[in-house]
């Protein structure tokens, strides 16, 4: 890892201000950044850390019912806090990587990272959540823009993350046993006006809406409605965990696990 | 430079490090606390997993600077006061815990953390909780025997391999 200067801020608009520094980058909890550092595939001037900044951390209900939980809270955090509020969400949480992992890593990390097999993604973008940063909202259908890619600006914080509280959600993800990682994960969530399904680990373009089972889905909740919908393998992941067509074909079995499970 | 002071195994320490000095090498290069192993040095083997203020986490991926001010505790600090091997430990030389004894220090320290969140862990349990603890001897078999052993259960109704 090549050398940088490193900063620990106790506030965000200090944070804000260190990261204005030429090619500083935000710290997380460094599950994904500090093996990424070591690998020479990224080297910041400064890293500016976000773990001593308790306005990042912790789960609250909102006045409206819905759950927001700070960007720099863990996923052992959220896999606690969020249990009775949002179980199929807690359970994603629980579910990342093993509990080491889950002490450090954070919400905010994983979504600004956008790994194309990420557990979080899913998440978001099938409740309909909203990304707030330090200086606006951004909706879950704006912020994924690919693999690794997201909306977010240079040295713009992740500060929290809204999520409406679905009536009946679940999360399957088909575990590649050696990044545990998800080979694909589809996280289902039904709202009173529709459903969302959310599919991560299978796209070329990441973590994308299947909006032919949302349809099905919303007209009749029950796994049978998705039975004969396809999905095209031609823009899926093919490497040698799964090829496109074998991926194709997951997310149509995880459709229909998840809505079994969400019941 | 940046100086770093935390408790490790109860006593205090300090020291000179770089942004980038890892936690494990700090324990290993700086306290020469060797008892921490470094296996992949990428996050994924769990060789180096040590205790910050209560909770697992590996080593390897966590900056000395981020545990400024902390509580660590490393498998040299998991001994009796006396020097005799605490239950974990004992439970892993009775059941054949281990055989090169690599991956060892990061599987006592899981089964720590685990037993204080969960002290009647299932068999499911254990093998779930130690994911991110790989080791190449044992086929982990006799660790989780162990781990069952530890918590005062009947390790009888683990099958034999
Ligand atoms: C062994 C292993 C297994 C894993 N398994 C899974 C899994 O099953 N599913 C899964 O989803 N993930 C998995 N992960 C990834 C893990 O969830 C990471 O914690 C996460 O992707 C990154 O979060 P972090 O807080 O560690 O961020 P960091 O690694 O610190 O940062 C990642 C990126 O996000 C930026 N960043 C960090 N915080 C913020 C913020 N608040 N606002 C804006 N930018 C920010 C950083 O600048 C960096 O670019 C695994 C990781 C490991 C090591
Ligand atoms: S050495 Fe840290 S996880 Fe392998
Ligand atoms: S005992 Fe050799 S790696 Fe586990």
């Amino acid at each position: 890892m090549y050398s940088f200067e490193f900063e620990k801020p106790s506030t965000i608009a200090e944070a804000v201000a260190a990261l204005g520094a030429e090619e500083a980058q935000a710290l997380g909890g460094g599950q994904t950044l500090i093996p990424t550092l070591k690998q020479r595939l990224a080297a910041p001037a400064k890293l500016v850390s976000l773990s001593g900044i308790a306005e990042l951390k912790g789960v609250c209900v909102e006045d409206d019912g819905a759950l927001a939980i700070g960007g720099g809270t863990t996923h052992a955090t959220v896999a606690r806090e969020a249990a009775d509020k949002y179980p199929a969400l807690a359970d994603l949480a629980s579910h990342i990587g093993d509990p080491a992992v889950r002490n450090r890593g954070t919400i905010g990390g994983s979504l600004a990272n956008n790994d194309p097999s990420a557990c979080y993604p899913a998440a978001v973008l099938a409740s309909g959540a909203t990304i707030r940063t330090n200086s606006r909202d951004i909706a879950a259908d704006d912020f994924f823009q690919g693999m690794f890619t997201t909306a977010l600006a240079d040295g713009e914080i992740i500060t929290s993350v809204r999520f409406p509280v679905p009536q009946a959600a679940n999360y399957q993800k088909f575990l590649q046993p050696a990044s545990r990682f998800a080979l694909v994960g589809v996280f289902v969530a039904r709202f009173a006006d529709g459903v969302r399904v959310a599919v991560t680990g299978a796209s070329e373009d990441g973590v994308f809406r299947w909006t032919e089972a949302e349809q099905a889905l919303s007209a009749d909740f029950r796994p049978d409605a998705v039975k004969d919908l396809k999905v095209d393998p031609s823009g899926m992941i093919g490497d040698l965990h799964g090829s496109k067509e074998y991926r194709a074909h997951l997310v149509g079995v995880m459709t229909r696990r998840a809505v079994a499970a969400a019941g | 430079m940046a100086q770093v002071s935390m408790t490790v195994n109860g006593k205090s320490v300090s020291g000179d490090v770089e942004g980038r000095t890892l936690l494990s090498s700090f324990l290993r290069d700086h306290l020469s606390l060797t008892g921490t192993h470094v296996g992949c040095d990428t996050g994924q083997c769990g060789a180096c997993v040590v205790h910050v203020n209560g909770e697992s986490v590996k080593s390897c991926n966590m900056l000395a600077v981020e545990a400024d001010g902390a509580e660590v505790g490393t498998i040299e600090g998991q001994a009796n006061p006396d020097g005799s091997l605490n239950v974990i430990q004992q439970a892993f030389q009775e059941h054949h815990g281990l055989q090169c004894g690599f991956c060892t220090p990061g599987m006592v320290m899981s089964a720590a953390a685990l037993l204080k969140e969960n002290p009647k862990p299932t068999e499911a349990e254990i093998r779930e909780y130690l994911e991110g603890n790989i080791c190449r001897c044992t086929g982990y078999h006799n660790i989780v025997k162990a781990i069952m052993a530890a918590s005062g259960q009947d390790v009888g109704a683990i099958a034999a391999e």
